[in-house]
């Protein structure tokens, strides 16, 4: 079954949605209508600490400092009431092709999204009211599914498009990233000159299964002194895992498949 | 037709943003990147810009785009023309059922494939790539399309290479580009 969900990443974010304080006990993070959550509720406050963002309201308890983005202060999902009405039209855009590439695989398709004109725009403008403003500079994708997402939310930011890419398809010098499969190894490319060390990186994808090749991303990034601010996916698989194996590097993803 | 010609004044821009890398794949190749242009968000933006001033308004239902640098501009322009995208793609990844069309390579044969119901009689098509040689990939792009009743509008590419004459391949379908490489 699938849920529609948004979810969020791990650092804390100063909401500008409201400019009400929250009453006493309340967990400090609105609701889209206004409201607030319950302190009786499992809900944990979306995160996302931004540099240069403007404070309106008082910090959350306990989420200020590198020591609040353990793993223990990681949000559960945000509740189905939460949900941005968008996301259920994404939802159902893809597709499941069962028993793709092999037998007990239900691939998730998202060419299909891609036909329907208003999801995928929507779809785009979710990570582009996520990121803008926020000071990235660099959006990488993965190949090849993630040149589908990643070139039109770079546009939109302002921010440069790195590809990176199976071996040997960059002409130019490169840096590469040897990663696991279920069955050997793969290798992931990126072009030397392409970042700078400072800079500030979305890494997109389609979709996350077990995290190997966004962490292979990671690393290539890592390497060269850039910032790895957020992954962000489509979708997520979340029995694979994935989300454990970036460690510190938060994930944002838009729909979740069981 | 290219913008190249038109002298359109943000070519320029676009033309010094790609960088000739010589001998890959192979010696005596001087490879097109258009990697570098990707690096500069306003060339970037212009380049999807000139495409879609092209295609706005224009009743185009279908980006095409051949995988992978054709996925890079195919989509950005597919969304500010209202169109769906559609990718085209080598063999065995896209996991639907899917039509096949090979093609002639200098070495050999290879083949482009596109999902069944992707695209519907009468839709009015682009096909998007970032470069065009000798035209073999586009051609089998367009008999793609053609072979489920769609109209090819027009072929887009950021690149020529006119040595290569891929313009002549395609069976008197227009095709525009940005930048022209001798």
């Amino acid at each position: 079954m699938r849920r529609a969900l948004i979810l969020y990443s791990s650092n804390p974010i100063y909401s500008q949605l409201s400019t009400t304080r929250a009453p006493p006990g309340y967990v400090v993070f609105p609701k889209r209508d206004g409201g607030w959550i319950p302190p009786s509720s499992s809900y944990q406050p979306p995160v996302f600490r931004m540099r240069n963002y403007k404070c309106t309201l008082p910090p959350p308890l306990g989420s200020v400092g590198a020591a609040s983005d353990s793993v223990a202060n990681r949000p559960k999902m945000a509740s189905q009431d939460e949900q941005d009405p968008r996301i259920s039209k994404i939802s159902s855009a893809i597709r499941v092709i069962p028993n793709f590439p092999k037998p007990g695989i239900m691939f998730q398709d998202i060419t299909t999204l891609l036909l329907d004109t208003k999801a995928f725009r929507d779809t785009i403008d979710l990570f582009v009211e996520r990121y803008r403003g926020k000071d990235i500079s660099v959006v990488a994708g993965i190949e090849a599914r993630g040149f589908i997402f990643g070139p039109p939310i770079a546009l939109a930011i302002g921010a440069k498009f790195v590809p990176m890419r199976k071996p040997n398809k960059l002409p130019g010098e490169v840096i590469s990233e040897e990663y696991s499969l279920e069955y050997g190894t793969d290798k992931m490319e990126m072009h030397v000159g392409a970042v700078q060390a400072g800079e500030r990186a979305l890494i997109i994808d389609d979709l996350i299964a077990t995290g190997g090749t966004l962490c292979a991303a990671i690393r290539l990034l890592e390497r060269v002194g850039v910032q790895v601010v957020e992954c962000a996916c489509v979708i997520e698989l979340p029995e694979l895992k994935g989300r454990e194996r970036l460690g510190d590097k938060p994930l944002f993803v838009l729909v979740s498949s069981d | 037709m290219s913008a190249y010609r038109d002298k359109d004044p943000r070519i320029h821009g676009i033309q010094s943003r790609i960088r000739v890398v010589p001998n890959f794949p192979k010696s005596g190749i001087m490879f097109q990147d258009i990697t570098t242009l990707l690096l500069d968000p306003k060339a970037f933006k212009d380049t999807v810009d000139l495409f879609v001033e092209r295609y706005r308004g224009k009743n185009i239902s279908v980006v095409a785009g051949i995988e992978a640098r054709g996925f890079i501009f195919g989509p950005a322009i597919a969304l500010e023309i209202g169109a769906k995208f559609v990718p085209l793609r080598k063999p065995k990844k896209l996991p639907g059922k899917v039509i096949s069309e090979e093609y002639e390579l200098e070495y050999g044969r290879d083949c482009l494939e596109m999902h069944l119901g992707a695209v519907e009689p009468g839709d009015r098509a682009l096909v998007v790539d970032d470069l065009i040689a000798t035209g073999g990939t586009l051609c089998a792009a367009m008999k793609l399309l053609e072979r489920v009743g769609a109209d090819v509008v027009e072929c887009a590419c950021v690149i020529e290479l006119p040595d290569l004459k891929g313009r002549e391949q395609l069976n008197g379908k227009p095709l525009y580009v940005l930048v022209e490489s001798h």
